[in-house]
Order: structure tokens, then sequence, then C-alpha cells
């Protein structure tokens, strides 16, 4: 501690585990946005990334509430938030914005893409196999031109209908900081969008690092017309998203009010590592001028690949940085102004660093569960029955 | 000597009310609903504080007794009411240096010689805001503003998600590590509901913080207001705050 803080300040109120959930979020609404460019734009050049996008999303959705929950003083009264919601407040909407969107959207855009595939797994495995796929069509076995053909339909609304969810999902998250006026470090009306376009950064460069891994570890051929407009997708949501950020640091330093030589301060301190150099150079200007790099010269298809998966991971780190930064930073000074303290991440407590990586790899490990269960890849679709009749 | 049968129900039907009445009352304070008590009618109260800093020496006897009264864990992060000591440079008035050691539990070292600039101190605790950007951001309602005006926290409700504690401008609230909830100054709702003074008003020596009931027309707190320049903290986080400080310097936050 430095200066004076309020007593009650000297305990840290949010942690890691608070800094994952927007990140996890970011990367749901993210992930989401890129599959929707391919259903609703016909962005026919990143259909490859299209289930694997929708899987990704599912996956880190599914692991979101957790960090909330092992942070939580008393989870086992969360459910009063949905059964007895305040309506005046931020946080409260959140478990309705969240099953609105795992289960209206996700989980029946995924079940309408994959039910044919599901009624021909159904139909060619054995066994406790067979029962699991026909459990997963929910008993509908019609895959007939007409029926497909409704189920397209159907899907491409509920696309239309997920783009606005998504965006309302991560806006809202930004909502939760930005409207907590006692604190000026979250409290500013950019905080939703610049959340909401960081999300889409770091969704997308999750995509893209995730296809570009996986591909190799298949030994498949990478389709490069595919990460070629990912990558300038990714550019291009990077520039308005740095912009965006640009322009809130533009304003609070020209402003500069009653609580800006504290915030200064701050990032010149203790957020200048994380701030400075992870976020801002490393985790933003760099992938920026590594994709830029690509979009200017013609670079052979090897490097390109590797400035795609660097600039991806960098990106990546980034966003984290940048989660953190708000989370921890706007806590790390006296609401007084007069102060700061530090914050001390333990690991193998409740929220410390050990559950913090559990967390982030569990949605790893649903990941592949879901990639075998329902293959992304229209040659490994092919296998799956195979495979199970062998079994 | 024989008593009547008239003088014998008479008596006896009073006696009877009377314990009826008496257990009815205490029934609902133990149920922590004293508002339902026939002697207290919480809407006849609007329940508010106002801090002479005048009148404050730093003591630290309202942090000890607000400490023993509510059962606040004795460490230097948990205070439901504390004292800050302000020196001011007039030179610098905007870079005030500031200390409460132990939220000033034990009092204050001292510190300042005479004619360094100036030094006095300043009472905190729970403002008791009407808009309470505390209670707004409950995601349960856990937290409240009661008819008589008193910002309480339901410890059976509150899931402990800590978004009040930084929805409070004024660092006022903690967590509890005992029942994992938020915890925060009820101004003694215990005692006020029963006519008694928070504990900290009832041990201040020089009679600093005065008990305010604003829609009592006998309080002498309306005389007080009109007669003094009062000043809440932060007034452009426009909470509504209803602890009322008197020669609050411009230099506290």
């Amino acid at each position: 501690m430095e200066g004076f803080m309020y007593p009650n300040e000297l305990e840290l109120q949010w942690s890691i585990l608070i800094v994952l959930y927007p990140f996890i979020t970011g990367l749901v609404a993210g992930a989401f946005i890129l599959a929707s460019l391919e259903r609703v734009f016909n962005v026919e050049a990143v259909k490859p990334t299209y289930r694997l996008a929708l899987l990704t999303a599912l996956s880190f959705m599914l692991v979101a509430p957790l960090p909330l929950q092992l942070h939580l003083g008393h989870p086992e009264r969360s459910f009063e938030m949905l059964l007895t919601p305040h309506t005046t407040s931020a946080m409260a909407m959140f478990g309705y914005v969240y099953l609105w969107y795992l289960m209206v959207v996700l989980v029946v855009e995924i079940w309408l893409d994959y039910r044919k595939d599901l009624v021909l797994a159904w139909h060619r495995s054995t066994g406790l196999t067979r029962l699991f796929y026909k459990v997963l069509t929910l008993g509908s076995g019609n895959i007939s031109a007409g029926a497909l053909k409704v189920d397209d339909t159907v899907g491409r609304i509920v696309t239309i209908v997920g783009i606005p969810s998504a965006f309302l999902l991560h806006g809202y998250v930004g909502f939760i900081f930005g409207s907590v006026k006692a604190n000026p470090w979250w409290s500013t009306p950019m905080m939703p969008i610049v959340f909401l376009f960081s999300a889409i950064v770091s969704g997308i460069a999750a995509v893209l690092v995730l296809y570009i891994v996986i591909t190799a570890w298949r030994g498949a051929h990478l389709d490069m017309a595919c990460i070629d407009t990912i990558g300038r997708y990714l550019f291009y949501a990077f520039l308005i998203d740095f912009s965006l950020e640009m322009i809130d640091l533009i304003h609070r330093i020209y402003e500069a009010d009653e609580s800006f030589r504290s915030l200064d301060f701050m990032v010149h301190t203790r957020l200048f590592v994380s701030q400075i150099v992870i976020q801002i150079i490393v985790g933003t200007l760099i992938p920026i001028a590594m994709l830029a790099l690509v979009q200017l010269m013609r670079l052979p298809e090897r490097v390109r690949t590797w400035i795609y998966l660097s600039s991806g991971i960098l990106t990546l780190a980034g966003i984290f940085a940048m989660r953190w930064n708000v989370v921890i930073g706007g806590q790390l000074f006296s609401k007084s102004f007069l102060g700061y303290t530090t914050y001390k991440l333990e690991f193998a407590t409740r929220e410390g660093l050990l559950p913090a990586i559990l967390v982030m790899v569990l949605p790893f490990i649903i990941l592949a569960l879901l990639i075998r269960l329902l293959p992304p890849w229209a040659t490994a679709r092919a296998s799956v029955p195979a495979v199970t009749e062998v079994a | 000597m024989s008593t009547s049968r008239r003088e014998f129900l008479m008596v006896g039907t009073k006696l009877l009310v009377m314990t009826a009445a008496t257990r009815s009352a205490l029934a609902h304070v133990l149920a922590g609903t004293p508002e339902q008590v026939d002697t207290y009618t919480a809407a006849e109260h609007w329940w508010a504080m106002v801090i002479d800093i005048e009148k404050c020496i730093g003591g630290g006897n309202c942090v000890k007794a607000c400490k023993d009264e509510n059962d606040v864990l004795n460490e230097p992060m948990y205070f439901r009411t504390w004292v800050e000591r302000y020196h001011v440079n007039s030179a610098d008035a905007e870079h005030p240096v500031v200390d409460s050691p132990n939220g000033a539990y034990d009092g204050f070292p001292e510190a300042y010689a005479e004619g360094e600039g100036k030094t006095f101190f300043v009472p905190k605790m729970c403002n008791h805001c009407v808009d309470s950007p505390c209670t707004q951001v409950c995601p349960v309602g856990a937290t409240f503003v009661t008819v008589d005006g008193v910002v309480l926290v339901d410890k059976e409700y509150c899931i402990g998600c800590r978004y009040c504690v930084q929805a409070c401008p004024y660092g006022c609230r903690y967590i509890d590590p005992r029942t994992h909830t938020a915890d925060k100054c009820t101004l003694c709702y215990h005692r006020i509901t029963k006519g008694l003074l928070p504990a900290c008003v009832e041990v201040c020596p020089t009679g600093a913080r005065q008990l305010a009931d604003l829609k009592n027309p006998r309080d002498p707190v309306h005389e007080f207001l009109r007669t003094h320049p009062i000043q809440v903290l932060k007034p452009q986080m426009a909470t509504g705050a209803k602890i009322f400080y008197n020669g609050l310097d411009g230099a506290v936050r």
C-alpha cells in the first residue's frame, strides 16, 4: 500500500477469476460473430471454420459462469438472481442474457446445423453410441431435402437473432463495469463498446489460432483463402478496437479530471507492464503491424501462416491483459485518489492462479470432446460412422 | 379483603393484553422487524446524522464502540465507521496528507506541530444514501433502503458477489469473512428503533456526532442544518447522502 486508502479498501474485491469472466464471454461473442459472417453474409472463404467457431463458442460459453460461481461468497444462493432478480442491478440480468444466448442461440444453431450429421451417425452406429446420437436428434430422423431446407431457413433466422444477442452479451458485460460511477477507471459509456470490439478481436484470433493448430495436428491441408480472410477481418476489427481504446485514453488525458493524476500514476507504475508493455505494445501494436504487413506485401504462404499464428497468440495475450487492466487495475487505486494498493495473486486458493488455469483449460477439453462427437470437418465426418461400426 | 369479580376481570384482562403486546413486540424485535412493533412506526422517521468536524478530537471511541456493539472483526480492513486525519498545507490544498491508523481504533499518534498547515479529523461511515448506488447494483435486492431511511443488508439473502462494495463511492462496505456476505453500518438499527442512540453517538465525548430524525419536526437537527454551512461527502456522486458534515474542508474526499 502507498499513500492513503479507505480502510475497507485494503482488501481487493474482484480477483483473477473476474478477469476470466469478460475474457471468456468475449471469446464466445467473438467466435460466434465470426461464424455468423459466413452464415448471414455468405462469406464462402471462412466456411472451413464455421463449425469450429460455433463449437469454440459453445465450449467457452459452458465454462463462462464457472469463475463467477467460484468467486461468490454464497454460490448456493446464486439461483436467487434468476428467481428474484433486482431490476435496477446491472448484474441481475446476466443469468437471462446467458441462458438466452446459450440455449436459444448457440445450442439451437449448432443443433440445426448438425441435424443431418446426427441422423446419419444415429443410423450408422450401434449400441450406446447409437442411443447417444438418437437422443441428440431428439427423435427426428427426417433429413429429406424439404426438411433440410427448413433447417437452413430457421438456422439463418437464429443466426440473424444471434448477432445482436452476441453484441448484447458482451456489451452487457462491459456495462457491468462501465456503469459503476464510484470508479472512474470503469465508469465510461465507452466501456460496453470497447468490450464488444475487443471481444470480436479475441474471438476471431482464437478461432484463427485454433484452426491453424488443429489443422497442423490433423496433418490436413490449411485453407489459405480462409485464413487470409480471417486475418483480414482480424486486422480491421483490431483497427476499430484500438481506435476506440485510444479515443478513451486521449479523452481521459486531455480532460484530466480529478481522478487523472491518480490513474496516470497507476499506469506508469503498477500497471506499466500489463498495460503499456503487454496490452498496448506486445498485444496490440505488434500484431496490428504484422497483420498490416500481410495486407501490404506479397508474402509466401508459410510466412503468412506463421504471421497469423503468432499475431493471433499475441492478440489473445493482449486482450487478456486488457481484461486484467480493467478488472484488477480498477481496484488498485483508492476511491479517495490518495493512494494505491497491490494485487497479490495466490496460487492454490479458491480464487488463486491454479483454479484460474483450470478454468481456462476446461473449455479446450470440452472443445476436444465436442470435436470428437460432432466433427466439424467433412473428411472426419465421414469417418465417424465407420469408426463406430468397427467398435 | 376480597376482589370483586368486576375488578378481577378488569385487572386480569389488562395484564393479559399487556403480556401479549410485550410478547409480540419482543417477537418482532427478535425477528429483525422492529418496524412492526407498536411503539415504533418506521414511516414516522427518516434517519440521518450530523457530524461536526470542529468538535471531533480523533479519540477513536466511536470506532471502538461500533466494533464492540456490532461485533465487527477487529482487523484493519473491516470498519463500519472509522476516523481519518487530514493534514492540509496551505500551498497545496489539493493534495492533503491523510492517515487513519487501524481506522483510528486507538486514536492517532502525535504527528504535526502547531502552525504546520491545518490538521483535522473526519469521522466516516455509511452515508445512508437516498439514491444509494450500493442498493441499486445488488443483483438479488439483498441490500435495501428501509422505510425510515436506513441502508441495511439481509445476510440470509446476500450472495456475496461484492458488486455493492465496488459501487460504494465512500468505501463503507466490506465482506465479512465469517459470513461471506456484505457488511456495513446499520446506524445501530437495533438501537434506534428502541429509542436508543447509535453506539458511536452515545460514546462521543464531544458530541461531534448527532443522530437526526428528519421527519421529527421537534428534532434540533432542523435548527442546526438551518444555521450552519452543511456539506455531504462527494456531492458530485449525487447519491443523496444523509450524513451531514459541519465544517467540512474542501480537501476531504
